[in-house]
């Protein structure tokens, strides 16, 4: 089982026991829902903009630990950053799990999930937190 | 009995594979099949007036007659599709446009969503009422539960004939003939046909539509079957080549089935391959088949539920599927934990998210069985789940 104990490292465990940043999506949110339809993860993600214009996330929803560990280790690594920075932690988390080049540094705890990329089946539930962040930043860009 | 030799597959390296339901594996005589036609006789049917393309055209309407004598239908009863998906939409809209405002539609919650959207959409389209079956509490449908739903204004029962998540049956037959004539009764055969024999005019149902891939044949292939008498009546679904008599600005002439529901160039090779899969089952025979997919299916049960934290969602089913969850480990994680030992099955909602509101959670896990399985694939499936338990309660508690 040594690839599923790298999978499942002590940051994803933790982070889905404890998760950060969920929950209290009030108002001031921008609230975006996304579904993994395969499986049924399901996550809304809250996110706002501090004074500075940096990002304030949070996170809610159900479903397995690889996802939800991911939403709560992103929230945590994007907020108070750009979004700018954030979209880059994206695209380098993405190219992570497809086993290319990638800013390992930058990335931070995220690092963690690179297990994933041995479980191609599992990639969706490893990204579908950072994918409705773009989605939140884009069609916020678009409002404004 | 063992066919496992008859699947080339298991040379690539270790597989223990649960997930039949989804797509049986293919034997070799099937992919054969499909290759002869494609180093023989690769060219297009029903078209060129050359020798080749009547071989063709041979080969595809001979896979046709065996097909159909195999699920007890006539030739121009048997139409391919790419998929019973396919089959099933086009079976609903051909009923949806004779549907009037106020009608009832009867369907059950352990549809596919291949045979419940196209109805919900028939249903909303047409303001008529969606009925659905009341569940015994091993998830069955009943005769006198399917009754309690009709009245003079139901016009439709569709229903599937073996559940994709419970493995159970429905008693289709006697439903059929407790209502009669007037209503319309649509079956969902693809799980189905991958276990037992499958007959058509006994269990004397209007339409009903199956997978190749579900039954030893290729992917990209599936069937509608209709009685005739309303395949003369309805409207095809998809218009354009080879299905039409004449063509004029304003009119159009139809052929007669089968042609008249299969336009544009059809699954070939598929088709053939799909007959070389009738093939195959008349060889082996569905009963030494079923005998050892029961066996196995059993033992692997009766070790499950002996084991602390797995919960089976359906003890009592007769079929060859257990649906089942580790209990705090969400099915994803688990499945993951599963490739590890190279057992191969389903996680999620299995196309059927009625069902998994109906039993109330988000998704399951889901093994299913063929004759292709051995005991050792059982020992490692049982292994791999007491691990992958272990694994994770120890992780997460």
């Amino acid at each position: 089982m040594t690839e599923l104990k790298t999978m499942y490292r002590q940051i994803i465990l933790d982070h889905y026991k404890k998760p950060r940043y969920k929950g209290n999506l009030t108002d001031d949110y921008q609230l975006i829902h996304m579904k993994n339809p395969s499986c049924g993860d399901e996550i809304t993600l809250g996110v706002a903009y501090n004074e500075d214009g940096t990002l304030d996330v949070r996170h809610e929803g159900s479903g397995c630990s690889i996802c939800c560990a991911s939403a709560s280790v992103m929230s945590e690594r994007v907020h108070g950053i750009s979004k700018e920075k954030a979209l880059e932690l994206s695209l380098e988390f993405s190219k992570m799990l497809l086993n290319q080049p990638f800013d390992r540094e930058g990335l931070d705890e995220a690092i963690a999930f690179e297990g994933v990329k041995d479980f191609p089946a599992r990639m969706k539930c490893a990204t579908l937190s950072w994918k409705a962040l773009e989605k939140a930043i884009k069609e916020d860009s678009n409002g404004r | 009995m063992s066919i496992r030799s008859d699947f080339k597959v298991y040379q690539e390296g270790p597989l223990h594979y649960f997930d039949t339901a989804a797509s049986s594996l293919t034997p070799t005589s099937v992919i054969k099949a499909m290759n002869d036609h494609y180093e023989k006789r690769p060219v297009n049917v029903h078209r060129g007036s050359y020798t080749l393309s009547y071989e063709a055209t041979m080969a595809y309407e001979n896979a046709r007659k065996k097909i159909a004598s195999f699920v007890n239908a006539n030739p121009e009863e048997v139409i391919f599709t790419s998929g019973a998906s396919h089959a099933l939409n086009m079976i609903a809209y051909m009923i949806g446009r004779t549907i009037k405002a106020g009608d009832e539609i009867i369907t059950s919650e352990l549809e596919h969503h291949s045979h419940f959207l196209p109805w919900q959409r028939v249903a909303k389209e047409k303001n008529a009422k969606l009925k659905f079956v009341d569940l015994t509490k091993d998830g069955e449908i009943t005769l006198d539960n399917v009754l309690k739903q009709v009245t003079s204004k139901t016009k439709v029962i569709a229903l599937t004939l073996v559940s994709n998540t419970f493995g159970t049956k429905t008693p289709i037959e006697e439903i059929k003939n407790a209502v009669g004539e007037d209503i319309l009764v649509v079956i969902d055969a693809a799980q189905a046909l991958a276990h037992e024999r499958v007959d058509f005019k006994t269990m004397n149902v209007d339409f009903m539509a199956f997978s190749g891939h579900k039954m030893f044949g290729p992917h990209g292939i599936g069937v509608m079957v209709g009685k005739i008498n309303h395949l003369n009546t309805f409207e095809p679904f998809f218009l354009g080549g080879e299905m039409n008599d004449l063509v004029t600005k304003e009119t159009v002439t139809f052929k007669d089935s089968p042609e008249k529901f299969e336009t544009g160039t059809p699954p070939i090779a598929e088709a053939i391959g799909l007959s070389a899969a009738v093939d195959y089952i008349e060889k082996k025979t569905y009963e030494a088949m079923h005998e050892t997919t029961t066996s196995l299916k059993k033992e692997a049960l009766e070790k499950m539920k002996a084991l602390d934290g797995i919960h089976i969602y359906n003890p009592n089913s007769q079929g060859s599927i257990i649906l089942f969850n580790i209990e705090g480990v969400h099915p994803h994680d688990a499945a993951s934990g599963f490739d590890e030992y190279h057992v191969a099955l389903r996680a999620g909602h299995h196309c059927a998210q009625l069902v998994m509101q109906w039993l109330d959670v988000t998704a399951t896990l889901r093994a299913s069985f063929h004759a292709y399985n051995t005991k050792e694939d059982v020992d490692m499936l049982i292994k791999a789940i007491t691990e992958v338990r272990d694994f994770f309660n120890g992780a997460f508690a």
